[in-house]
Protein backbone atom coordinates (compact mmCIF):
# COMPACT_ATOMS: atom_id res chain seq x y z
CA UNK A 1 0.00 0.00 0.00
CA UNK A 2 1.56 3.62 -0.76
CA UNK A 3 2.27 5.95 1.71
CA UNK A 4 -0.75 8.29 0.43
CA UNK A 5 -3.16 6.04 0.98
CA UNK A 6 -1.88 5.37 4.13
CA UNK A 7 -1.93 8.97 5.18
CA UNK A 8 -5.49 8.95 4.16
CA UNK A 9 -6.80 6.34 6.40
CA UNK A 10 -4.89 8.20 8.94
CA UNK A 11 -6.89 11.31 8.32
CA UNK A 12 -10.10 9.63 8.82
CA UNK A 13 -9.00 8.40 12.54
CA UNK A 14 -8.13 12.41 12.39
CA UNK A 15 -11.91 13.37 11.56
CA UNK A 16 -13.32 10.53 13.87
CA UNK A 17 -11.24 12.40 16.84
CA UNK A 18 -12.37 15.79 15.85
CA UNK A 19 -16.34 14.45 15.26
CA UNK A 20 -15.84 12.39 19.12
CA UNK A 21 -14.00 15.30 20.68
CA UNK A 22 -16.54 18.00 19.32
CA UNK A 23 -19.32 15.77 20.82
CA UNK A 24 -17.79 15.37 24.09
CA UNK A 25 -17.56 19.30 24.66
CA UNK A 26 -21.15 19.50 24.88
CA UNK A 27 -21.66 18.70 28.11
CA UNK A 28 -19.54 20.17 31.03
CA UNK A 29 -18.72 17.11 32.73
CA UNK A 30 -16.79 15.91 29.13
CA UNK A 31 -15.75 19.00 27.58
CA UNK A 32 -11.96 18.68 28.89
CA UNK A 33 -11.26 15.54 27.41
CA UNK A 34 -13.26 16.48 24.16
CA UNK A 35 -10.66 19.10 24.15
CA UNK A 36 -7.72 16.55 24.38
CA UNK A 37 -9.06 13.91 22.44
CA UNK A 38 -10.04 16.77 19.28
CA UNK A 39 -5.93 17.86 20.10
CA UNK A 40 -4.51 14.18 19.99
CA UNK A 41 -6.93 13.80 16.67
CA UNK A 42 -4.36 16.86 15.48
CA UNK A 43 -1.71 15.48 16.73
CA UNK A 44 -1.93 12.41 14.42
CA UNK A 45 -2.76 14.47 10.73
CA UNK A 46 0.33 16.33 12.09
CA UNK A 47 2.51 13.53 12.10
CA UNK A 48 1.19 11.24 9.46
CA UNK A 49 1.00 14.56 7.20
CA UNK A 50 5.25 14.93 8.10
CA UNK A 51 6.01 11.27 8.11
CA UNK A 52 3.97 10.40 4.65
CA UNK A 53 2.98 12.60 2.55
CA UNK A 54 6.49 13.43 0.49
CA UNK A 55 7.54 15.96 2.59
CA UNK A 56 11.54 15.85 2.01
CA UNK A 57 12.48 19.41 3.44
CA UNK A 58 11.88 19.48 7.07
CA UNK A 59 13.98 23.14 8.10
CA UNK A 60 11.39 25.37 7.37
CA UNK A 61 8.68 23.38 8.87
CA UNK A 62 10.47 23.24 12.26
CA UNK A 63 11.51 27.07 11.86
CA UNK A 64 7.66 27.51 11.54
CA UNK A 65 6.58 25.38 13.77
CA UNK A 66 9.00 26.62 16.69
CA UNK A 67 7.96 30.03 16.28
CA UNK A 68 4.43 30.04 15.89
CA UNK A 69 4.37 27.30 18.72
CA UNK A 70 6.17 29.53 21.17
CA UNK A 71 3.77 32.41 20.50
CA UNK A 72 0.93 29.94 20.86
CA UNK A 73 2.15 28.52 24.12
CA UNK A 74 2.74 32.05 25.45
CA UNK A 75 -0.54 33.75 24.37
CA UNK A 76 -2.95 31.11 25.84
CA UNK A 77 -0.75 31.26 29.02
CA UNK A 78 -0.47 34.67 29.50
CA UNK A 79 -4.34 35.73 28.14
CA UNK A 80 -6.06 36.87 31.03
CA UNK A 81 -9.61 35.25 31.28
CA UNK A 82 -11.46 39.30 30.84
CA UNK A 83 -8.74 39.48 27.53
CA UNK A 84 -10.73 35.89 26.17
CA UNK A 85 -12.63 37.74 23.11
CA UNK A 86 -9.58 39.60 21.77
CA UNK A 87 -7.54 36.34 22.20
CA UNK A 88 -10.33 33.79 19.97
CA UNK A 89 -10.74 37.38 17.67
CA UNK A 90 -7.01 36.90 17.29
CA UNK A 91 -6.85 33.27 16.95
CA UNK A 92 -9.46 33.33 14.25
CA UNK A 93 -7.18 35.98 12.05
CA UNK A 94 -4.32 33.26 12.56
CA UNK A 95 -6.13 30.45 11.08
CA UNK A 96 -7.82 32.84 8.15
CA UNK A 97 -4.36 33.87 6.95
CA UNK A 98 -3.09 30.68 7.48
CA UNK A 99 -5.85 29.70 4.67
CA UNK A 100 -5.24 32.21 2.59
CA UNK A 101 -1.62 31.21 2.73
CA UNK A 102 -2.00 27.40 2.06
CA UNK A 103 -4.31 28.49 -1.41
CA UNK A 104 -1.67 31.06 -2.80
CA UNK A 105 0.35 28.36 -2.10
CA UNK A 106 -1.52 25.46 -3.85
CA UNK A 107 -0.60 27.72 -7.11
CA UNK A 108 2.60 26.70 -7.48
CA UNK A 109 1.13 23.04 -7.01
CA UNK A 110 1.75 20.21 -9.75
CA UNK A 111 -1.73 20.19 -11.29
CA UNK A 112 -3.55 23.77 -11.49
CA UNK A 113 -6.44 23.23 -13.54
CA UNK A 114 -9.56 25.39 -13.51
CA UNK A 115 -11.48 24.16 -10.60
CA UNK A 116 -8.39 24.33 -8.45
CA UNK A 117 -8.07 28.30 -9.35
CA UNK A 118 -11.57 28.59 -8.63
CA UNK A 119 -11.04 27.52 -4.95
CA UNK A 120 -7.71 28.92 -4.59
CA UNK A 121 -9.78 32.25 -5.27
CA UNK A 122 -11.78 30.92 -2.77
CA UNK A 123 -9.69 30.28 -0.07
CA UNK A 124 -7.71 33.32 -0.40
CA UNK A 125 -10.75 35.30 -0.23
CA UNK A 126 -12.28 34.11 2.63
CA UNK A 127 -9.00 33.68 4.67
CA UNK A 128 -8.70 37.35 3.76
CA UNK A 129 -11.71 38.63 4.79
CA UNK A 130 -10.98 36.31 8.15
CA UNK A 131 -7.37 37.67 8.75
CA UNK A 132 -8.72 41.76 8.40
CA UNK A 133 -11.67 41.47 9.57
CA UNK A 134 -10.94 39.70 12.84
CA UNK A 135 -8.11 42.47 12.89
CA UNK A 136 -10.62 45.02 13.45
CA UNK A 137 -12.75 42.95 15.86
CA UNK A 138 -9.19 42.49 17.95
CA UNK A 139 -8.82 46.02 17.98
CA UNK A 140 -12.19 47.08 18.45
CA UNK A 141 -12.45 44.69 21.56
CA UNK A 142 -9.13 46.37 22.94
CA UNK A 143 -10.64 49.52 22.40
CA UNK A 144 -7.56 50.38 20.58
CA UNK A 145 -10.32 51.59 17.77
CA UNK A 146 -13.99 52.79 18.81
CA UNK A 147 -16.26 50.25 19.69
CA UNK A 148 -18.90 52.76 17.69
CA UNK A 149 -19.87 51.70 14.25
CA UNK A 150 -18.08 53.44 11.81
CA UNK A 151 -20.11 54.17 8.76
CA UNK A 152 -19.61 56.88 6.43
CA UNK A 153 -21.70 58.29 3.00
CA UNK A 154 -22.09 55.37 0.22
CA UNK A 155 -20.55 52.65 2.48
CA UNK A 156 -22.78 49.87 1.01
CA UNK A 157 -22.00 51.22 -2.99
CA UNK A 158 -17.96 51.06 -2.29
CA UNK A 159 -18.69 47.57 -0.57
CA UNK A 160 -20.89 46.58 -3.68
CA UNK A 161 -18.32 48.07 -6.06
CA UNK A 162 -15.54 46.26 -3.77
CA UNK A 163 -17.46 42.76 -4.41
CA UNK A 164 -18.09 43.42 -8.33
CA UNK A 165 -14.27 44.26 -8.61
CA UNK A 166 -13.10 40.93 -6.61
CA UNK A 167 -15.80 39.03 -9.02
CA UNK A 168 -14.29 40.58 -12.07
CA UNK A 169 -10.51 39.77 -10.59
CA UNK A 170 -11.75 35.92 -10.17
CA UNK A 171 -13.02 35.48 -13.66
CA UNK A 172 -10.07 36.70 -15.53
CA UNK A 173 -7.85 34.94 -13.09
CA UNK A 174 -9.79 32.01 -13.93
CA UNK A 175 -9.11 32.28 -17.97
CA UNK A 176 -5.50 33.50 -17.40
CA UNK A 177 -3.66 31.20 -14.39
CA UNK A 178 -0.50 32.42 -15.52
CA UNK A 179 -0.74 36.40 -14.68
CA UNK A 180 -0.56 36.34 -10.98
CA UNK A 181 -1.58 39.68 -10.91
CA UNK A 182 -5.17 38.74 -10.67
CA UNK A 183 -4.30 37.05 -7.28
CA UNK A 184 -2.45 39.50 -5.79
CA UNK A 185 -5.51 41.70 -6.36
CA UNK A 186 -7.87 39.30 -5.02
CA UNK A 187 -5.74 39.27 -1.59
CA UNK A 188 -5.68 43.03 -1.49
CA UNK A 189 -9.15 43.60 -2.04
CA UNK A 190 -10.11 40.63 0.31
CA UNK A 191 -8.39 42.69 2.87
CA UNK A 192 -9.83 45.67 2.31
CA UNK A 193 -13.39 44.02 2.64
CA UNK A 194 -12.79 42.54 6.00
CA UNK A 195 -12.14 45.91 7.21
CA UNK A 196 -15.36 47.48 5.66
CA UNK A 197 -17.44 43.94 7.06
CA UNK A 198 -16.22 44.72 10.37
CA UNK A 199 -16.27 48.76 10.98
CA UNK A 200 -19.78 48.86 10.84
CA UNK A 201 -20.66 46.80 13.39
CA UNK A 202 -21.00 47.82 17.06
CA UNK A 203 -19.21 46.55 20.51
CA UNK A 204 -22.41 45.05 21.22
CA UNK A 205 -22.56 42.57 18.69
CA UNK A 206 -19.65 41.69 18.86
CA UNK A 207 -20.61 38.07 20.05
CA UNK A 208 -22.49 37.83 16.29
CA UNK A 209 -19.06 38.67 14.37
CA UNK A 210 -16.65 36.62 16.48
CA UNK A 211 -18.85 33.37 15.89
CA UNK A 212 -19.41 34.39 12.10
CA UNK A 213 -15.19 34.97 12.24
CA UNK A 214 -15.38 31.49 14.10
CA UNK A 215 -17.33 29.94 11.10
CA UNK A 216 -15.15 31.91 8.22
CA UNK A 217 -12.04 30.51 9.46
CA UNK A 218 -13.34 26.79 9.21
CA UNK A 219 -14.80 27.58 5.77
CA UNK A 220 -11.54 29.31 4.45
CA UNK A 221 -9.56 25.61 5.98
CA UNK A 222 -12.32 23.95 3.50
CA UNK A 223 -11.80 25.71 1.02
CA UNK A 224 -7.98 25.53 0.98
CA UNK A 225 -8.74 21.89 1.36
CA UNK A 226 -10.36 21.92 -2.02
CA UNK A 227 -7.65 23.76 -3.69
CA UNK A 228 -5.04 21.21 -2.37
CA UNK A 229 -7.16 18.34 -2.87
CA UNK A 230 -6.83 17.04 1.14
CA UNK A 231 -10.44 15.65 2.28
CA UNK A 232 -9.30 16.01 6.07
CA UNK A 233 -9.09 19.79 5.76
CA UNK A 234 -12.43 19.57 3.96
CA UNK A 235 -14.03 17.86 6.75
CA UNK A 236 -12.84 19.39 9.98
CA UNK A 237 -13.04 23.13 7.93
CA UNK A 238 -16.80 21.96 7.31
CA UNK A 239 -17.49 21.18 10.81
CA UNK A 240 -16.04 24.25 12.42
CA UNK A 241 -17.43 26.34 9.73
CA UNK A 242 -21.32 24.43 10.69
CA UNK A 243 -20.10 25.10 14.63
CA UNK A 244 -19.60 28.88 13.95
CA UNK A 245 -22.94 29.74 11.81
CA UNK A 246 -24.93 27.49 14.38
CA UNK A 247 -24.17 30.03 17.27
CA UNK A 248 -24.29 33.16 14.54
CA UNK A 249 -28.18 32.01 14.64
CA UNK A 250 -28.22 31.12 18.64
CA UNK A 251 -26.56 34.97 19.00
CA UNK A 252 -28.99 36.63 15.96
CA UNK A 253 -32.09 34.90 18.05
CA UNK A 254 -31.16 36.51 21.28
CA UNK A 255 -31.17 39.52 20.12
CA UNK A 256 -34.09 39.46 18.01
CA UNK A 257 -32.27 40.43 15.01
CA UNK A 258 -32.00 39.17 11.46
CA UNK A 259 -27.95 38.43 10.40
CA UNK A 260 -28.33 41.25 7.88
CA UNK A 261 -29.25 43.79 10.58
CA UNK A 262 -26.46 42.96 12.57
CA UNK A 263 -23.68 43.55 9.66
CA UNK A 264 -25.29 46.40 7.80
CA UNK A 265 -27.71 48.44 9.90
CA UNK A 266 -25.02 50.12 11.93
CA UNK A 267 -26.96 49.70 15.13
CA UNK A 268 -26.32 51.44 18.11
CA UNK A 269 -24.63 54.74 16.05
CA UNK A 270 -28.16 56.24 16.85
CA UNK A 271 -28.07 58.46 19.28
CA UNK A 272 -30.30 58.13 22.33
CA UNK A 273 -33.62 58.55 20.56
CA UNK A 274 -36.63 58.59 22.32
CA UNK A 275 -34.96 59.28 25.90
CA UNK A 276 -37.85 61.41 27.18
CA UNK A 277 -38.61 58.91 30.31
CA UNK A 278 -37.61 60.31 33.34
CA UNK A 279 -38.44 59.79 37.31
CA UNK A 280 -36.34 59.73 39.95
CA UNK A 281 -33.84 57.22 40.76
CA UNK A 282 -33.21 56.02 44.20
CA UNK A 283 -29.63 55.47 44.90
CA UNK A 284 -29.05 53.33 47.81
CA UNK A 285 -25.90 52.68 50.12
CA UNK A 286 -23.65 49.65 51.10
CA UNK A 287 -25.01 49.61 54.48
CA UNK A 288 -28.53 49.46 53.26
CA UNK A 289 -27.86 47.02 50.41
CA UNK A 290 -26.57 44.65 53.10
CA UNK A 291 -30.11 44.78 55.50
CA UNK A 292 -31.62 44.05 52.32
CA UNK A 293 -29.45 40.97 51.46
CA UNK A 294 -29.40 39.85 54.48
CA UNK A 295 -32.88 39.24 54.88
CA UNK A 296 -33.35 37.58 51.40
CA UNK A 297 -33.53 33.83 51.04
CA UNK A 298 -32.74 33.66 47.26
CA UNK A 299 -30.47 36.40 45.26
CA UNK A 300 -29.95 36.48 41.21
CA UNK A 301 -27.40 38.03 39.83
CA UNK A 302 -27.30 39.22 36.32
CA UNK A 303 -23.82 39.97 34.98
CA UNK A 304 -23.05 41.94 32.06
CA UNK A 305 -19.82 43.15 30.00
CA UNK A 306 -19.44 45.74 32.98
CA UNK A 307 -18.47 42.96 35.35
CA UNK A 308 -15.90 42.26 32.62
CA UNK A 309 -14.61 45.72 32.53
CA UNK A 310 -14.56 46.26 36.84
CA UNK A 311 -12.74 42.35 36.95
CA UNK A 312 -15.89 42.14 39.41
CA UNK A 313 -16.16 38.17 39.30
CA UNK A 314 -14.15 37.14 41.86
CA UNK A 315 -15.90 39.41 44.40
CA UNK A 316 -19.04 38.58 43.21
CA UNK A 317 -17.90 35.14 44.42
CA UNK A 318 -17.09 35.94 47.87
CA UNK A 319 -20.52 37.85 48.14
CA UNK A 320 -21.71 34.28 47.09
CA UNK A 321 -20.31 32.91 49.78
CA UNK A 322 -21.31 34.96 52.74
CA UNK A 323 -25.03 35.15 51.45
CA UNK A 324 -25.28 31.08 51.06
CA UNK A 325 -23.79 31.20 54.63
CA UNK A 326 -26.98 32.96 55.44
CA UNK A 327 -29.04 30.59 54.43
CA UNK A 328 -29.91 32.34 50.93
CA UNK A 329 -29.83 30.62 47.50
CA UNK A 330 -27.90 32.60 44.85
CA UNK A 331 -27.88 32.28 41.26
CA UNK A 332 -26.54 33.35 37.83
CA UNK A 333 -29.02 34.66 34.90
CA UNK A 334 -26.77 34.57 32.35
CA UNK A 335 -28.31 36.32 28.88
CA UNK A 336 -26.96 34.63 25.71
CA UNK A 337 -25.21 38.19 24.12
CA UNK A 338 -23.81 39.50 27.85
CA UNK A 339 -20.28 40.75 27.27
CA UNK A 340 -18.43 40.37 23.86
CA UNK A 341 -18.44 36.87 22.94
CA UNK A 342 -20.61 33.65 23.53
CA UNK A 343 -20.51 32.55 27.02
CA UNK A 344 -18.26 35.37 27.80
CA UNK A 345 -20.35 35.72 31.36
CA UNK A 346 -19.69 31.72 31.96
CA UNK A 347 -16.15 31.88 31.28
CA UNK A 348 -15.06 34.48 33.97
CA UNK A 349 -17.78 33.60 36.72
CA UNK A 350 -15.77 30.25 36.26
CA UNK A 351 -12.72 31.75 37.00
CA UNK A 352 -13.88 33.07 39.75
CA UNK A 353 -14.57 29.32 41.02
CA UNK A 354 -18.51 29.63 40.73
CA UNK A 355 -20.07 26.54 40.27
CA UNK A 356 -21.87 25.84 36.53
CA UNK A 357 -24.85 24.71 38.03
CA UNK A 358 -25.30 27.86 39.58
CA UNK A 359 -25.05 29.97 35.75
CA UNK A 360 -28.39 29.72 34.98
CA UNK A 361 -29.98 30.27 31.19
CA UNK A 362 -32.33 33.13 30.70
CA UNK A 363 -35.67 31.33 30.13
CA UNK A 364 -34.94 29.43 33.18
CA UNK A 365 -34.46 32.75 35.62
CA UNK A 366 -37.54 34.43 33.55
CA UNK A 367 -40.10 31.51 34.45
CA UNK A 368 -39.00 32.09 38.62
CA UNK A 369 -38.51 36.15 38.04
CA UNK A 370 -41.19 36.49 41.10
CA UNK A 371 -39.38 34.22 43.59
CA UNK A 372 -36.26 36.05 43.67
CA UNK A 373 -36.03 37.95 46.77
CA UNK A 374 -33.47 40.54 44.84
CA UNK A 375 -31.86 40.94 41.58
CA UNK A 376 -28.28 41.91 41.37
CA UNK A 377 -27.86 43.81 37.92
CA UNK A 378 -23.69 44.15 37.50
CA UNK A 379 -22.63 46.23 34.55
CA UNK A 380 -25.72 45.47 32.34
CA UNK A 381 -27.80 47.41 30.78
CA UNK A 382 -29.67 46.49 27.57
CA UNK A 383 -30.04 42.85 28.21
CA UNK A 384 -32.30 43.73 31.44
CA UNK A 385 -33.90 46.76 29.93
CA UNK A 386 -37.71 46.75 29.63
CA UNK A 387 -38.35 48.88 26.99
CA UNK A 388 -37.44 45.35 24.98
CA UNK A 389 -40.73 44.12 26.37
CA UNK A 390 -42.76 47.15 27.03
CA UNK A 391 -41.85 50.11 24.24
CA UNK A 392 -42.37 49.51 20.58
CA UNK A 393 -41.05 52.12 19.83
CA UNK A 394 -37.80 51.22 21.07
CA UNK A 395 -34.73 50.38 19.10
CA UNK A 396 -34.33 46.58 21.22
CA UNK A 397 -38.26 46.06 21.41
CA UNK A 398 -38.60 42.46 20.79
CA UNK A 399 -35.54 41.33 21.79
CA UNK A 400 -35.69 38.31 24.49
CA UNK A 401 -34.31 39.80 27.59
CA UNK A 402 -34.18 38.89 31.72
CA UNK A 403 -36.77 40.55 33.32
CA UNK A 404 -35.10 41.71 36.47
CA UNK A 405 -37.94 44.40 37.53
CA UNK A 406 -40.27 41.42 38.13
CA UNK A 407 -37.92 40.43 41.04
CA UNK A 408 -39.19 41.87 44.50
CA UNK A 409 -36.33 44.21 44.49
CA UNK A 410 -33.78 45.20 41.89
CA UNK A 411 -30.33 46.42 42.87
CA UNK A 412 -28.46 48.22 39.60
CA UNK A 413 -24.74 48.47 40.19
CA UNK A 414 -23.76 51.28 37.54
CA UNK A 415 -21.32 53.90 37.22
CA UNK A 416 -23.10 56.64 36.68
CA UNK A 417 -26.52 57.39 34.68
CA UNK A 418 -24.58 56.87 31.44
CA UNK A 419 -26.86 55.61 28.77
CA UNK A 420 -26.28 51.35 27.59
CA UNK A 421 -24.15 50.50 24.55
CA UNK A 422 -26.98 51.09 22.37
CA UNK A 423 -27.34 54.30 23.19
CA UNK A 424 -30.84 53.51 25.12
CA UNK A 425 -32.41 54.77 28.13
CA UNK A 426 -33.29 52.34 30.36
CA UNK A 427 -36.57 52.68 32.11
CA UNK A 428 -35.72 49.89 34.97
CA UNK A 429 -33.95 52.57 36.97
CA UNK A 430 -37.14 54.51 37.24
CA UNK A 431 -39.12 51.97 38.29
CA UNK A 432 -40.48 51.84 41.87
CA UNK A 433 -38.49 48.31 42.92
CA UNK A 434 -35.13 49.34 41.88
CA UNK A 435 -32.20 50.73 43.66
CA UNK A 436 -28.96 52.30 41.94
CA UNK A 437 -25.79 51.30 43.63
CA UNK A 438 -23.42 53.66 41.91
CA UNK A 439 -19.88 53.40 41.84
CA UNK A 440 -17.30 50.75 40.37
CA UNK A 441 -18.83 47.48 40.67
CA UNK A 442 -16.12 45.74 42.37
CA UNK A 443 -15.77 48.76 44.85
CA UNK A 444 -19.23 48.62 45.37
CA UNK A 445 -19.80 44.78 45.72
CA UNK A 446 -16.77 45.44 47.72
CA UNK A 447 -18.43 47.79 50.07
CA UNK A 448 -21.13 45.15 50.48
CA UNK A 449 -19.10 42.38 51.78
CA UNK A 450 -17.53 44.44 54.08
CA UNK A 451 -21.01 45.01 56.08
CA UNK A 452 -21.23 41.13 56.00
CA UNK A 453 -18.05 40.19 57.28
CA UNK A 454 -18.06 43.47 59.96
CA UNK B 1 -9.84 16.20 -9.16
CA UNK B 2 -13.40 14.55 -9.39
CA UNK B 3 -15.40 17.43 -7.71
CA UNK B 4 -18.51 15.79 -6.76
CA UNK B 5 -16.76 12.99 -4.00
CA UNK B 6 -14.96 15.85 -1.99
CA UNK B 7 -18.22 18.01 -2.50
CA UNK B 8 -20.41 14.86 -1.06
CA UNK B 9 -18.46 14.67 1.81
CA UNK B 10 -18.56 18.40 2.65
CA UNK B 11 -22.58 18.33 2.69
CA UNK B 12 -22.18 15.42 4.78
CA UNK B 13 -19.54 17.02 7.19
CA UNK B 14 -22.12 20.30 7.63
CA UNK B 15 -24.91 18.17 8.27
CA UNK B 16 -22.74 16.33 11.24
CA UNK B 17 -21.39 19.74 12.26
CA UNK B 18 -25.09 21.66 12.88
CA UNK B 19 -26.37 18.19 14.55
CA UNK B 20 -22.94 18.22 16.78
CA UNK B 21 -23.27 21.75 18.23
CA UNK B 22 -26.92 22.48 18.11
CA UNK B 23 -27.16 20.69 21.71
CA UNK B 24 -24.28 22.60 23.14
CA UNK B 25 -25.65 24.52 26.44
CA UNK B 26 -24.88 28.27 26.31
CA UNK B 27 -22.00 27.97 29.55
CA UNK B 28 -19.61 25.86 26.91
CA UNK B 29 -19.90 28.55 23.64
CA UNK B 30 -16.85 30.00 24.15
CA UNK B 31 -14.57 26.98 25.38
CA UNK B 32 -16.29 25.61 22.09
CA UNK B 33 -15.65 28.40 19.92
CA UNK B 34 -12.16 28.91 21.02
CA UNK B 35 -11.84 24.61 20.68
CA UNK B 36 -13.22 24.52 17.33
CA UNK B 37 -11.34 27.14 16.18
CA UNK B 38 -8.44 24.86 16.82
CA UNK B 39 -9.58 22.54 15.30
CA UNK B 40 -9.63 24.94 11.84
CA UNK B 41 -5.83 25.13 12.04
CA UNK B 42 -6.37 21.93 10.52
CA UNK B 43 -4.87 23.86 7.44
CA UNK B 44 -1.62 23.35 9.18
CA UNK B 45 -1.85 20.43 7.20
CA UNK B 46 -1.78 21.68 3.94
CA UNK B 47 0.74 23.93 4.96
CA UNK B 48 3.07 21.23 5.56
CA UNK B 49 2.81 20.06 2.53
CA UNK B 50 3.15 23.51 0.47
CA UNK B 51 6.06 23.95 3.14
CA UNK B 52 8.37 20.71 2.96
CA UNK B 53 8.06 18.95 -0.59
CA UNK B 54 10.40 21.14 -1.80
CA UNK B 55 8.37 22.79 -4.43
CA UNK B 56 9.56 26.24 -5.52
CA UNK B 57 10.93 28.78 -3.60
CA UNK B 58 7.45 30.82 -3.67
CA UNK B 59 5.58 27.61 -2.56
CA UNK B 60 8.51 26.74 0.41
CA UNK B 61 8.58 30.51 1.26
CA UNK B 62 4.37 31.18 1.59
CA UNK B 63 4.31 27.55 3.47
CA UNK B 64 6.47 28.27 6.20
CA UNK B 65 4.53 31.50 6.97
CA UNK B 66 1.47 30.00 7.36
CA UNK B 67 2.93 27.03 9.22
CA UNK B 68 3.99 29.53 11.66
CA UNK B 69 0.42 31.33 11.65
CA UNK B 70 -1.46 27.72 11.62
CA UNK B 71 0.94 26.49 14.47
CA UNK B 72 -0.25 29.61 16.55
CA UNK B 73 -4.00 29.16 15.86
CA UNK B 74 -3.65 25.27 17.10
CA UNK B 75 -0.99 25.27 19.92
CA UNK B 76 -3.02 28.18 21.19
CA UNK B 77 -6.46 27.12 20.37
CA UNK B 78 -6.24 23.56 22.11
CA UNK B 79 -4.08 25.37 25.50
CA UNK B 80 -6.07 27.86 26.19
CA UNK B 81 -9.42 25.80 25.84
CA UNK B 82 -8.17 23.96 28.36
CA UNK B 83 -7.07 26.44 30.42
CA UNK B 84 -10.61 27.49 30.56
CA UNK B 85 -12.12 24.23 30.95
CA UNK B 86 -9.61 23.66 33.45
CA UNK B 87 -11.89 26.27 35.25
CA UNK B 88 -15.33 25.09 34.76
CA UNK B 89 -16.07 22.84 37.59
CA UNK B 90 -18.82 22.44 40.39
CA UNK B 91 -17.62 23.25 43.23
CA UNK B 92 -17.87 21.06 46.54
CA UNK B 93 -20.64 22.30 48.26
CA UNK B 94 -22.93 22.41 45.56
CA UNK B 95 -22.46 18.60 45.35
CA UNK B 96 -23.11 18.55 49.13
CA UNK B 97 -25.94 20.06 48.96
CA UNK B 98 -27.40 17.58 46.67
Amino acid sequence: MNSAILANFAYIVAAVLFIYGLKELGSPATARRGNIISSVGMLIAIVVTLAAQGIIDFRWIAIGMLIGGIIGVLAARLVAMTAMPEMVALFNGFGGLASLLVGWAALYGSSVSEFTIVTIVLSVLIGGVTFTGSMIAWAKLNERITGKPIMFPGQSIVNALLMAAILVCAVLFAYEPANVNFLYAIIVMSFIFGVMFVIPIGGGDMPVVISLLNSYSGLAACAAGFAIDNLLLIVAGALVGAAGIILTGIMCKAMNRSLGNVLFSGFGSATASGGGETGEVKPISAEDAYYILEAASSVLVVPGYGMAVAQAQHVLKELQGLLEKNDCEVVYGVHPVAGRMPGHMNVLLAEADVSYDALLEMDEVNQKMETYDVAIVVGANDVVNPSAREDESSAIYGMPIINVDYAQTVFVLKRSMAAGFAGLQNPLFFKPNTRMLFGDAKESIGAVVREFSG
Amino acid sequence: MEIVYPAFILVLAIFLGFELISKVPATLHTPLMSGSNAISGITLVGALIASGTGGEATSTFLGTLAVAFATINVIGGYLVTDRMLGMFRKKKGAAENE
